[in-house]
């Protein structure tokens, strides 16, 4: 055929009819959200609380030692070379206590951070240690011990265990996909941001790579089309939301945000931000790490924001399904780890604290002589935060919540 | 580029022999792709790859579609024509009583609309963007307990959402198309191997029509294909030449039906003549191919010969609406000189005559052996097979399972590395029988199939969709595969785990940068729309 037709005729994808709430959504890439459909009955309590809770899952695995420096670890700079972050200079971290340093991208946590309304765990991983994205997000969400669990997630589970009150009546679409975290019996609505219109640059970047080894002829056509549409869309030196991890996560936290501040809108809800396996060029306090970090971190500031007075009884458990290697790779990056940070951020929090038994990064004391080693079971900063906030009991957390979880105790003191 | 190892043992038949190379041969160039779930399609296609292929050809009428509703073209005619006559009454009504446009219902959607959709270059974006509820965000929820765990299920995932603009109804030649489209979508997600689905896509693609023509040709285009090909596809080429050129959809898309000997009565009383389209392209396109030693005269020539070749219209009167009708009046008299040959004027035998000499001529046992190679194996197809596959369609009278069985006799049809990449409409199949979808609603499919510029049974042009490299393998092609693998995979991929699709879809013939692209990928979804557009899913 000589001019293959890029039209549509009288059948388009139903995904792009359906769900799509606005042309913003549309554009985002790489986010979802869903949330609980009922209010918490304790939100009529008597003592007035009202409590929310918002679970970011960071899909590729952080690198913790990037985004909370040890930078008084003597050997951190090493381990991290060319993008160790260093509390002094054009892009110094920022100083959280003597010993650790945030990166530079999040000046609205570090605020937080000194309001006293954010903490940070580090040196924390779930019970998986094998370095598998699937089966590592598996576990993170699913809360059980091991991959394979996907039915249900924990903060489902969770749910489940709540007095169930009102149905929400915010007006939300039902997406097509629901984070594992929060699949299972007890009823979710979606937002619906996942109508992707386009593949994340990442998963081009990728493509492209793959083209390059095995296939040229595609990775030149590919490469093309790629800079065609970038030039069809304006002025591509521009950030577009579509494209850009940072401002596609802004937008997706302002919108929960929205609903979840209504008096009737959702309590609990989870998104999933995709984007961290910054396995080559991860960049130090600039670079593609820093502008994710920087996504992350207006999101944050979005829902505080957002959420107006709610802020005071809210808590976001920021998670990543594992940590990178303490060591950079041959490609200015870092490959897949153990230990990591896993953050905290709202008015609930009891904040300004790094909370952590730090293992350490001399060789003897990295996991399998590679990443930093786990010392604080995730499982028991969540439980800890689903016990105070939510009023579950530990019974139930240990059993249904958490399966064979008994020996990670629930963390006092993270809420208050 | 890769190359290719295939044991020789293989290639005899030993089936205790297993060669995952050409068992990617079996389903990707012969076949329509592995099925995901239990199949066991890739196991058994390497155990026997071969044979694996042949089996389908065995059973008898394999390549016949019948479903409940699909009908015979004259009826769909009498459907077409009906509607058509109550549009025309509406539009008549409506101007008589002064209201400036048509109703709503009025407007020719199937045709015109579509053509002119065609040709806006719209962009995904746009397209959606277009496509969205404007005031959607503000529609109370529907969060009603049946679609509150909507998300969650997987019998969900490749049905609509809630909330979906409100449309229009379809009209009838809407609904006849979207059933037929759904018939073969949903043959071409169960069959094993899809070797027979694929000739039958071959075929109807060298002999095509376009349903953009007009109401009639998008009423037919599926019993075109099932009426005309199908039972063909298996059997003589010479049979499928005149069940196809005396085909009504055929016969409408190229404009035969117009077409009047001048010095017949229905010529000679409105004072028109020839029509050359239909004569032309039979030469041109579907037997002899340019350069097959035909001339203008030759062309004018068939186009007399055929005159009268035509259907029954709305009013009935040369036969029951929508039949293939020989219309003396309107056929050229007298004898015709066609390639050397005289042909006597015998009425309608005298075009079946033509058409059976050309079915046997040096030049389109050429053109069919080059097309069918040039489909199966490389764009520019080894000299030798090409000469082979000629003799056989000579020799055996143009059968046309002879040619298939002798394409994968063939050691080069295995041995040629996978230079091709699979059209648009192989890969949207081959992607559904991976994910195990079996279609209810051809939505997605086509949908597909117009952004990635082949809609169904709507080429642009008479010569078909291209069969070559360069047309599919283009920037903006690749790049929105990536986005249609992107989207599949946002709905699809949480209830898959990508590294059991790679066996089941590639097994140990991945490459190990697949492998690790695949596995390395930062999510479930990241990495199913890595693997549809792996080298190993898009090459065949």
């Amino acid at each position: 055929m000589e001019s293959p037709s890029k039209a549509t005729t009288m059948d388009c994808p139903e995904s792009l009819k359906s769900s799509a709430t606005s042309r913003r959504s549309l554009l985002l890439g790489g986010a979802s959200f869903a949330a609980w459909a009922y209010l918490p009955k304790f939100a009529r309590a008597a003592d007035g609380r009202d409590p929310r809770l918002v679970v970011v899952i960071l899909r590729g695995a952080l690198d913790g030692l990037a985004t909370v420096a040890p930078v008084g670890d003597p050997d951190y700079a090493g381990l991290h070379g060319s993008i160790a972050l260093t509390p002094d200079g054009p892009h110094a971290a920022l100083m959280l206590d003597s010993f650790f340093a945030l990166h530079p991208a999040m000046p609205e946590f570090a605020r937080m951070y000194r309001e006293k309304h954010a903490a940070i765990i580090h040196a924390v991983a779930t019970p998986y240690r094998d370095r598998s994205h699937f089966d590592g997000q598996d576990v993170l969400e699913s809360g059980f011990a091991g991959p394979g669990r996907v039915q249900s997630g924990w903060l489902n589970r969770a749910l489940e265990a709540l007095p169930r009150g009102d149905r929400v009546t915010t007006a939300l679409a039902v997406g097509p996909t629901t984070p594992l975290v929060l699949r299972g019996a007890a009823p979710t609505v979606g937002w619906a941001p996942v109508a992707l219109p386009q593949a994340a640059d990442d998963t081009a970047m990728r493509l492209v790579e793959l083209y390059s080894h095995r296939d040229p002829a595609l990775a030149s056509a590919l490469s093309q089309g790629l800079q065609l549409d970038k030039s069809a869309q304006g002025d591509d030196m521009k950030p577009k939301p579509g494209t850009n991890g940072a401002g596609a996560m802004r937008l997706v936290a302002r919108g929960a945000a929205k609903l979840m501040a209504a008096d009737d809108g959702p309590r609990i809800a989870a998104l999933a931000f995709d984007g961290w396996d910054t396995h080559a060029n991860e960049g130090g306090p600039v670079g593609r790490l820093a502008q994710l970090l920087s996504g992350l971190d207006g999101a944050l500031a979005e829902f505080e924001q957002g959420l107006g007075e709610r802020w005071r009884d809210t808590v976001i458990v920021v998670a990543t399904e594992f940590g990178r290697t303490a060591h950079i790779n041959g490609t200015e990056g870092t490959d897949h780890g153990t230990g990591t940070v896993a953050l905290l951020a709202g008015g609930a929090i009891k904040g300004g604290r790094v909370i952590s038994d730090w293992p350490g990064l001399k060789p003897a004391n990295l996991y399998q002589a590679r990443d930093l080693a786990p010392t604080t079971d995730l499982r028991a900063a969540l439980k800890g935060v689903l016990h105070d906030h939510l009023g579950l009991g530990e019974r139930v957390l240990a059993d249904n919540v958490f399966p064979d979880s008994a020996a990670a105790k629930p963390m006092k003191g993270l809420v208050g | 580029m890769r190359t290719f190892n295939i044991a020789a043992a293989t290639l005899k038949g030993n089936p205790m022999a297993r060669d995952s190379q050409a068992a990617l041969v079996a389903l990707n160039r012969f076949g329509l792709g592995a099925r995901g779930g239990a199949s066991g399609d890739f196991v058994n296609a390497a155990s026997d790859p071969r044979g694996f292929v042949k089996a389908e050809l065995d059973r008898p009428n394999g390549a016949l579609l019948e479903a409940p509703g699909l009908q015979s073209t004259p009826a769909l005619a009498q459907e077409v024509f009906a509607y058509q006559l109550e549009q025309k009454q509406a539009r008549e009504a409506a101007a008589k009583s002064g209201t400036a446009t048509p109703p709503p219902e009025a407007n020719p959607a199937p045709s015109a609309a579509d053509d002119k959709m065609q040709r806006r270059n719209l962009s995904l974006d746009r397209m959606a963007m277009e496509m969205s509820p404007k005031e959607s965000a503000k529609e109370p929820a529907k969060a009603s307990a049946e679609n509150a765990n909507a998300a969650m299920t997987p019998a969900d995932a490749m049905q609509p959402n809630a909330q979906k603009p409100p449309q229009s109804p379809l009209n009838v030649i809407q609904k006849t198309f979207r059933a037929e489209a759904l018939a073969r979508l949903q043959r071409a997600s169960l069959v094993d191997c899809g070797f027979t689905e694929r000739l039958v896509v071959f075929w109807s693609n060298h002999f095509c029509i376009s349903a953009n023509k007009g109401g009639l040709a998008r009423m037919w285009a599926g019993s075109f294909e099932r009426e005309a090909i199908r039972p063909h596809v298996l059997g003589r080429f010479a049979d499928m030449l005149k069940a196809v050129e005396q085909h009504p959809a055929m016969l409408f898309f190229l404009d035969n039906q117009q077409s009047l000997g001048p010095d017949s009565r229905a010529g000679q009383n409105r004072n028109r003549g020839l029509n050359e389209n239909l004569a032309r392209e039979i030469m041109e396109l579907h037997t002899l191919g340019v350069g097959g030693g035909y001339s203008q005269d030759d062309v004018t020539s068939l186009a007399r010969i055929i005159t009268g070749w035509t259907f029954a219209g709305r009013q009935g009167k040369l036969g029951t609406p929508g039949v293939f009708v020989f219309n003396a009046n309107a056929h050229e008299p007298g004898p015709q000189r066609l390639l050397g040959q005289l042909y006597e004027d015998n009425g309608v035998a005298q075009g079946e005559a033509a058409l059976g000499f050309i079915a046997r001529h040096p030049s389109t046992a050429k053109f069919v052996a080059t097309k069918f190679a040039r489909h199966f194996v490389s764009d520019d197809p080894p000299p030798a097979l090409v000469a082979r596959l000629r003799d056989v369609f000579s020799k055996t009278d143009g059968d046309l399972k002879a040619l298939a069985i002798a394409l994968l006799d063939s050691d080069e049809a295995w041995q040629a590395p996978p230079t091709k990449l699979r059209s648009p409409y192989e890969f949207v199949v081959a992607t559904g029988r991976l994910l195990s979808q079996m279609p209810q609603d051809p939505s997605r499919y086509l949908g597909g199939l117009n952004l990635l510029g082949q809609p169904l049974w709507s080429p642009a042009g008479p010569n078909g969709f291209a069969d070559t490299n360069a047309a599919w393998a283009a920037p903006e092609g690749m790049k929105l595969r990536l986005d249609i693998s992107a989207q599949v995979a946002s709905r699809l991929a949480d209830n898959v785990d990508p590294r059991d699709l790679l066996e089941l879809a590639v097994a140990d013939a991945a490459s190990p940068e697949t492998r690790r692209t695949i596995e390395r990928a930062e999510s479930r979804q990241q990495a199913l729309a890595l693997l549809l557009m792996s080298p190993e899913f898009q090459r065949r």
